[in-house]
Parts: C-alpha cells; sequence; structure tokens
C-alpha cells in the first residue's frame, strides 16, 4: 500500500509542474497590464510605469520570470498579492475554508439524494419514478447553474421569505471564526440561533452547487446499479432467501459504488469550478470569487497560486478515490 | 406424497417481440434422498423451471402450474416474504459458474454466514464455529484461511465447494444444481460430482442435477428427466434411458456420445432447438427428428404410459422391446 502511494505521488510530479506552467502562460497571455490595472483611471507617468516594471520583474525574460516563480513554489513560497500585498497562502487558507464548507455540504446533499434515488430507480427500472427521477436529473444536470440560482432566490427568499440572499450568517451575530468554518465556528460560540442563522445561510448555495454532482450522481449510480443486478452473484444472494433490502443496498450497491465513487471524486472538480458561479451569486467570501476578482485584477501571483492550490487538491481527492477503490473492491487492492 | 411435486409447470416471458414460453407443461417429481437429473440442450427450459420454482426469474416472467408444492407447502401464492423463508434453507441452489456467483466484495466467510445468521439465527461464535464445519465438510483444506478469502483468491473448484458449502448450509431438504460442473476442469468436475452424491447419501437431501451431459448422468443420477424446446419428452431410471430409450430425441442424444460411436464421425442431431418464431406446429422435436412423418409435423404428441418412459412420441421407440421384456 505504501509503495503504491508513494508511486502514485511520483505521477503526481509531471502534473504538477504541468500545471505551474499552463497557470503562468494563460494569465499572461490575457491581454491587459497588471500595473496599468492597478493604476486605474488616474494612469501613471512613464518613470513610475518603468519603476514598477522593474520592481514586480516584468523586465526580465519569460523564462527567467517563471523560473524565479517555480523557485519560489518549490520552496513553498507563492508569492504575494500585487494588490493586497498579503502572502497568496495567507490568502487562501483565509477564504477556502468558506469554500470547504460550501463543498462538503454540497457534497453530502448529492451524495445524500442522488445515492438512494440511484437505487431506487435501477430497482424499479422502467417505472414511473425511474422515469421521472431520470428526466428531472437530466434537467438538473443541464441547467445554467446561475439561472437555477436566481430562480431559487426569487421563489424562497423573495416569494416565500424563508431564507436569506447571501452571505454566510446573520449580521445580528458576531464572533470569532478561528476554523473558518462557520456552521462550527457558531456551534461553539454558544450564541442561540448562530448555528441555524448559518445553516439557513447556507441552503440555498448548497442545493445550488450540489445539483448538477447530484444528477451526476443519482444516473451512474442507477446505470451502475442496473448492470450489477444483472449479475450471477446477485441470483445467489436472492437464492439465499435474503430480503431485497440487503440483497440491493448490500449485496449490488457495494459493487455498484466503484463507478459512482469515480464521478464523486471528479465532481468535485466540478464543485469548485461551479463554486466560482455560486459563490459569486450568492456573495459567498470562499476562493472561487476570489478568483474571479484576481484575474480581473490582473493579480498574477494570486491566479497562478490559486489554481496551483486547486488543482493540487483536486489530485489529492484522486489519490484518496484511487484509494477507497481498493477498500470497497478487493480485487482492485491486488494490482 | 412426493417432497417436490411440479404439475403442468409453464413459464412466459414477455418479451420486446412478444410472449415466449421457455418451460411448457412441465411435470417434476422428487422424492426425498433421489437424485434426479434434467437433461437437455441449451434454452430447453431445465434452469428456468428450477428459477420458477425458486422465484428467482424476473418479473416478466409468467409462471403457471396445476400443482407446485414443496415438502406439502402449496408454492403457488407465496408471498415473496414466505418463500424467502424457504429458499436457501429448505430449498438451495448452486450454479453453473462459481467464479462469478460469489460476490467479489466479500470474503467467503461472510458470505456462508450471512446465510447461517438469516435462517439460523446462530449467533457470531457459532456461525464461525459452524462455517469451518460446512467447510471441512465440503473438502476445503485450511478452512480458518479460507473464510478470510475473496473469491478472486479462490480457484474455480473451490469457490464451488464455497457455493455448495453455503447451499447445504441450514441442511436443506434438496439441492438444485444448475449444471455444477460445466465451468470446471475435467479432475475437478469429478471431485465436485463425488462431493455432491457423498452430501446427498450423508444428509439424505434430494438432489436435482440439471445438466447437459450425458456423462455426468450417467455416473450420478438414478432417475433421468429429458427435456426438449421447453417440454418434457422422457422420464426413466437412468439405467433403462440408456439401455432403451423410449423418445428419438434421447436416443440421439445418445448417439452422440463419443463414447458409443461407431463410425468414424461422431453422429450429430441437424438443426437448432425451436426459438420463438419457428415454434413447429406439431411435435417440437419433428423438424429434426429422422422418423418424424406428416402426423408429427401436424399434431403434438401427447406423452405415452409410464411403461413407455411418458415419451412424448407418436412413435415411441424400443415399444416392442419393451412389450415382450
Amino acid at each position: 500500500m505504501f509503495r503504491y502511494l508513494l508511486s502514485r505521488l511520483l505521477t503526481f510530479l509531471p502534473t504538477f509542474f504541468g500545471v505551474t506552467i499552463i497557470s503562468f502562460a494563460f494569465i499572461r497571455m490575457l491581454p491587459g497590464d497588471p500595473i496599468i490595472v492597478m493604476a486605474g483611471e488616474r494612469g501613471v507617468s512613464e518613470e513610475r510605469y518603468a519603476e514598477l516594471i522593474q520592481q514586480f520583474g516584468f523586465d526580465q525574460p519569460i523564462w527567467r520570470q517563471y523560473l524565479d516563480y517555480l523557485g519560489g513554489v518549490v520552496q513553498g513560497d507563492l508569492g504575494q498579492s500585487f494588490v493586497t500585498k498579503k502572502p497568496v497562502w495567507d490568502e487562501f487558507f483565509a477564504l477556502f475554508p468558506a469554500t470547504l464548507e460550501l463543498s462538503i455540504c454540497a457534497m453530502i446533499f448529492a451524495v445524500a439524494l442522488g445515492l438512494p434515488a440511484g437505487v431506487i430507480a435501477a430497482v424499479n427500472r422502467g417505472k414511473l419514478f425511474d422515469r421521472t427521477l431520470m428526466s428531472t436529473a437530466l434537467v438538473g444536470y443541464s441547467m445554467p447553474i446561475f439561472w437555477w440560482a436566481l430562480l431559487l432566490i426569487i421563489v424562497f427568499s423573495g416569494m416565500l421569505g424563508i431564507t436569506p440572499v447571501s452571505g454566510r450568517i446573520s449580521l445580528l451575530y458576531y464572533f470569532d471564526n478561528p476554523s473558518g468554518f462557520m456552521l462550527w465556528d457558531a456551534l461553539v460560540s454558544d450564541q442561540k440561533g448562530a448555528f441555524w442563522s448559518a445553516l439557513h445561510h447556507l441552503i440555498l448555495p448548497t442545493i445550488v452547487l450540489g445539483t448538477i454532482p447530484l444528477a451526476v450522481i443519482a444516473r451512474q449510480t442507477r446505470s451502475a446499479m442496473l448492470e450489477v443486478l444483472s449479475e450471477d452473484y446477485i441470483r445467489t444472494a436472492r437464492a439465499k432467501g435474503l430480503a431485497p433490502g440487503r440483497v440491493n443496498g448490500v449485496h449490488a450497491l457495494r459493487n455498484a459504488l466503484i463507478p459512482v465513487i469515480t464521478v464523486i471524486g471528479l465532481s468535485v472538480g466540478t464543485l469548485l469550478a461551479g463554486a466560482i458561479l455560486t459563490e459569486t451569486i450568492f456573495s459567498w467570501p470562499g476562493i472561487g470569487k476570489w478568483m474571479v476578482d484576481s484575474i480581473f485584477r490582473r493579480d498574477y501571483p494570486v491566479v497562478q497560486g490559486g489554481l496551483l492550490l486547486i488543482a493540487v487538491m483536486v489530485m489529492i481527492v484522486n489519490l484518496t478515490v484511487d484509494v477507497l477503490y481498493g477498500l470497497i473492491n478487493p480485487k482492485i487492492r491486488k494490482r | 406424497m412426493p417432497l417436490l411435486d411440479i404439475r403442468n409447470l409453464s413459464v412466459d416471458f414477455a418479451t420486446a417481440s412478444g410472449q415466449f414460453r421457455a418451460v411448457d407443461g412441465v411435470d417434476v417429481n422428487v422424492d426425498t434422498g433421489d437424485i434426479l437429473a434434467i437433461v437437455g440442450e441449451s434454452g430447453s427450459g431445465k434452469s428456468v423451471s428450477m428459477l420458477a420454482m425458486m422465484g428467482l426469474l424476473p418479473w416478466t416472467a409468467t409462471i403457471t402450474a396445476d400443482v407446485m408444492s414443496f415438502g406439502g407447502q402449496d408454492l403457488r401464492g407465496l408471498t415473496p416474504r414466505q418463500r424467502r423463508k424457504i429458499i436457501g434453507k429448505d430449498m438451495a441452489m448452486i450454479f453453473q459458474e462459481p467464479m462469478s456467483s460469489l460476490n467479489p466484495c466479500f470474503t467467503a466467510g461472510f458470505q456462508i454466514k450471512e446465510a447461517l445468521r438469516l435462517h439460523l439465527g446462530l449467533d457470531a461464535k457459532e456461525r464461525h464455529a459452524k462455517a469451518i464445519e460446512l467447510f471441512e465438510m465440503v473438502g476445503i483444506p485450511a478452512p480458518e484461511d479460507r473464510l478470510k478469502a475473496f473469491p478472486h483468491q479462490l480457484s474455480g473448484g473451490m469457490n464451488q465447494r464455497v457455493m455448495i458449502a453455503m447451499a447445504i448450509a441450514c441442511s436443506p431438504k434438496l439441492l438444485i444444481a444448475d449444471e455444477p460442473t460445466t465451468a470446471l476442469d475435467v479432475t475437478i468436475q469429478a471431485q465436485i460430482l463425488d462431493l455432491l452424491t457423498g452430501l446427498q447419501r450423508e444428509t439424505g437431501m434430494a438432489l436435482i442435477l440439471i445438466t447437459h451431459d450425458m456423462g455426468v448422468v450417467a455416473e450420478t443420477a438414478e432417475r433421468v428427466q429429458v427435456q426438449y424446446a421447453g417440454q418434457k419428452v422422457e422420464e426413466q431410471p437412468v439405467g433403462d434411458l440408456f439401455e432403451t430409450p423410449h423418445h428419438p430425441y434421447t436416443a440421439a442424444l445418445l448417439a452422440a456420445l463419443p463414447e458409443r460411436a461407431t463410425s468414424r464421425k461422431l453422429p450429430t442431431i441437424p438443426g437448432v432447438v425451436p426459438g420463438q418464431f419457428d415454434r413447429p406446429m406439431g411435435c417440437l422435436f419433428s423438424p429434426r427428428c429422422q422418423f418424424a412423418d406428416d402426423r408429427c409435423r401436424n399434431t403434438p404428441p401427447a406423452p405415452c404410459g409410464p411403461e413407455l418412459g411418458l415419451a412424448r412420441c407418436h412413435y415411441p421407440l424400443n415399444a416392442k422391446a419393451e412389450a415382450t421384456a
């Protein structure tokens, strides 16, 4: 197992360097000069411009700039934001818990609903529940996130007034936020109602962010279950006299989980991409919004560093998924 | 009263192109301690009739029977819950492909103990002891280790032994073995058959052996029932069947045995089992039968009397020999 992990980690190296190159190159391909953007409408004098070019190292050849950047990355230094002058690392970890909290909630929402829905649809293949669920999932998967978000806001916040429109917690509550996870910090802050307020604020963003993974997981679970249900060992399980709940929920589901775990892993990438839209719509102070703002400001170090950290997260999730395969299906563990 | 009594069992499948009759008026009779072999080509409805009795067919199947009783209990109209009390306990089944019949995600021990907990309500310790005892009974060496093994870590023969151990876990009154040796090496085949007949002798359970291998039939069975295209065409004690087959299909099957070949070229039965769309009007075997005439092609034959092996034929073979004997 340890050797396996080590070999997997080695394959991460090329991906890691690839991401540094791509993020470094792409942000520079965007038209727009960070110094001009920083100066704003006032403009900047020619001498000051030359001075700043030198200060940020833009006068160096591009390969030199990249090597300087890479040198920093290897030593764990992602540079500092052009705009706030704070280290990228610190900014990222100040904002990441908000994104993580939202993503975890969205994932729980998607898995908790999608998995059972897929199983029930597969067991009742071709019946009304199956057909309703599959067409609903198709709609959910095809729906633009921002449109869905606005629709939910109009109905639940505007017309019914039962959910807040934006933010993470009501302004009535104030407490230290050491972990960055609002739900947890509210719970230990011993202010009555703080936790409920935080939870309340999570409802709509969770639904919006979780809708696409929910649809994907439900469809994948259904098709994986359908395949497994026709296997010989399912007949064996039924021939033992096991109840349908146990045959479907234990014997079939365990085997069907492999492809489902795969799409759950892949959804994490989608989730981070979706977080950009969701966070922007709900003014959620997470990394999605932070990245979008940095792109508009041509804040090179933030964009590069942020992309790299997100890529590393996705790689870690993929590795976790691979390890999970082995735990679920011992046959895979052997290889 | 026989242990298992099935009369006029029919199974229809709803397919995209209409109804398909897989089993057509089959009778099965088994007494405690019997070994019955059901023989026939692929698609003759051998497995389907047994799966129908176990309630293991998909919902597209329609099952009808005049009588279907097991140990005095009517199997027709049982609720799924009532049926689950019987199958896996009093009536167990093992299948053709041992490698795919065990769940790859669970250990052999988990899968056998599951049945013990469900039907016998044993606690963890008793289950473990019983599982080891069962593994020893079916000749699995080092049972303690094998309990922890996953199916992919065991050989095909070993997996089939696990399947057998699982099937006999709750001391069933009837064991149905659906082509238990087809997927195995020849050397292992003999071992598994010996094991099955040995267990049958020891426990006194009834054994139904579904096979298309006449060699297997000769070695194991006491009584043989030949099925063709969903119908039972003949039934006889094993010795008499090999000696004096009454149905031309049985005779043709026996003639195709390599051991019985007299010419250099092995005789075969021309054609294939009729499918959904080319079902003959008269005798189902008539298009392939060398003795068939117009009567065979137009009028479906009724089964003859027991002295002619219940042969479903207008012109049963060896009729005279039987009469003079």
